[in-house]
């Protein structure tokens, strides 16, 4: 029984009816690359610049009361979402790329020191590896890394080991963008903070598709991106706990991170204001409250149960057919990713072949380059689903595949 | 059914003439498309009049890049290293008959360039090596 009404679902998303290819509707299986938007968040931007555009935060006149309005009431609806309790605890960014460097900047340049341990996983995305090896060449701290086993999971055993070391940060990603894996975020939380370290979750794959709350989790960082939840490119999530982000110096210098500035020195603004320097995305952050707005309702529970099903089936179905090999857990430890590669044709040829059918899949690394030498592959096809995915679309995918296969067999 | 999967492609893919390596040999150059991974070397032996006489080329990636160094090595067996130097994007295109999005189009070039980069003894294979005409 699938609780969701998919149909309903589907036509509130105007470029599922798109015709990629004549005859071939788009079946669009790239939703951990970036989500497709409902009309609602569309909307909701287009009226932000037809009736109320402004500079937000200094003027006095109408539009930019208004402006400054709908930016904070979007800061407040995603605090709801991620069950923050206090609105000055989100920070708005870019990304999930440029939240995970604001911490390493702002919260790492002040506090960590030669020597010092951070504990990554083998499973990161670019993204939250990057900036820490950055900030381990700067400041000669050490980075150590939960292992994957081979079936797509952390070695927990090996994790224990490692907070003997005593680290400052445990930085990790909730769900990973290739094998799909839901890491145990709130047991790796709790031993961090029983080993005296704080703790920052990559949830750029795990917010859009699974419930999330940090005050259960009691995580002190998160990072998202409201493009993988439905809502627009250019906005992203930085949650940080009050007590940190207030100590933390301000990460970029400019308009609206200050409290006052004379020619030679400043005075930081207040979070969250403080590290959100020059004029912001303000219409994405609607966009993204909008996103909120139309996940709200139908239910995180009910979009993970709904991934669920499809990626059940989808595992079912590929495993069947010969030659293909599918990377990380069964599907009652995974979201609704799938990567795999298959044994007669290259991911990027797979991607291409399917792409003339009309389905959208994604090859390569997927910015996760040591996750794919610890498996000794150079790549692979990632097939990813959403609130919008259906069984038919897996059927296609699989009939896609056949096709390589005649090609190269 | 598919333009860019032609037989000659696959073919080439699939059964390639000039796969391996050269040792020793005069000139060897290796890069990788950091987008997706695709590794190729290519391995020359020439001649004392800067006449190629064998070729072979290894790695891993997709059939395009794959298809394109086998048939790129085919076509410069018995050329100066000055006639390669003068190799364009084009050239490469005419001998794999196929038309190419942006994406797919490093795939093919990939080849182009680690030769060049090879032939030029340069340290590193450029884009520019394999830009306009």
């Amino acid at each position: 029984m699938n609780p969701l009404d998919i149909e309903a679902i589907r036509k509130d998303f105007p470029i599922l009816q798109r015709e990629i290819h004549p005859g071939k509707q788009l079946v669009y299986l790239d939703s951990a690359a970036t989500a497709q938007k409902p009309t609602r968040v569309i909307e909701a931007m287009d009226r932000y610049y037809r009736w109320s555009n402004a500079n937000i935060h200094r003027g006095v006149h109408v539009l930019a009361e208004e402006a400054t309005m709908l930016y904070e009431d979007a800061r407040r609806n995603v605090a709801g979402f991620i069950g923050a309790r206090d609105a000055r605890e989100i920070i708005f960014t870019r990304n999930t790329t440029e939240a995970i460097n604001l911490v390493a900047y702002s919260w790492g340049r002040a506090n960590l020191q030669a020597g010092d341990v951070i504990i990554l996983t083998e499973m990161e995305h670019h993204s939250n590896l990057v900036p820490w090896q950055m900030l381990a060449q700067e400041r000669q701290v050490r980075l150590e890394f939960i292992p994957v086993t081979d079936d797509g999971l952390l070695d927990m055993e090996e994790y224990q080991k490692l907070l003997m070391l005593a680290p400052k940060l445990v930085a990790f990603t909730q769900m990973s963008n290739v094998l799909g894996t839901i890491n145990p975020a709130g047991e790796i939380i709790r031993l961090a903070h029983d080993a005296g370290a704080i703790t920052l979750v990559d949830g750029a794959q795990s917010v859009p598709h699974i419930p999330v709350n940090v005050v259960d989790l009691d995580v002190d960082f998160l990072a998202f991106s409201a493009h993988k939840m439905c809502g627009p490119m250019g906005s992203g999530v930085l949650y940080g706990k009050t007590a940190l982000l207030e100590k933390m110096p301000p990460f970029l210098g400019g308009g609206d991170m200050i409290r006052k500035v004379m020619l030679r020195s400043y005075a930081p603004n207040s979070i969250p204001h403080k590290f959100e320097a020059g004029t912001p995305a303000v219409a994405e952050a609607v966009g993204l409250s909008a996103a909120v707005d139309y996940l709200k309702p139908i239910g995180m529970d009910a979009i993970a149960a709904h991934e669920h099903e499809i990626v059940s089936y989808a595992l079912e179905q590929l495993n069947q057919i010969p030659g293909v090999r599918i990377l990380g857990p069964d599907a009652d430890r995974k979201g609704g990713v799938v990567s795999f590669t298959l044994d007669i044709a290259h991911p990027h040829d797979v991607a291409q072949i399917l792409d003339r059918h009309g389905i959208a899949v994604r090859a390569g690394h997927h910015c996760a380059m040591p996750l794919h030498d610890r498996y000794q592959i150079p790549a692979t096809t990632r097939a990813s689903f959403y609130i919008y995915s259906t069984r038919e679309e897996v059927d296609h995918l699989v009939q896609g595949l056949e096709q390589v296969k005649a090609i190269f067999g | 059914m598919d333009d860019l999967y032609r037989e000659v492609i696959i073919e080439h893919y699939k059964n390639p003439g000039f796969r391996g390596e050269l040792d020793p040999h005069d000139i060897s150059f290796e890069d990788e498309n950091p987008l997706c991974g695709d590794h190729i070397r290519i391995d020359l032996r020439v001649n004392e009049n800067e006449v190629v006489t064998e070729a072979a080329f290894s790695g891993h990636g997709c059939a395009i890049s794959q298809a394109s160094a086998d048939l790129l090595l085919e076509f410069i067996i018995g050329k100066t290293l000055d006639e390669i130097r003068q190799l364009t994007k084009d050239d490469l295109l005419e001998l794999l008959g196929i038309e190419l999005g942006p994406v797919r189009l490093k795939c093919a070039l990939l080849s182009l360039k680690v030769l060049k980069a090879g032939v030029y003894g340069l340290g590193e294979a450029s884009d520019s090596l394999v830009e306009g005409d």
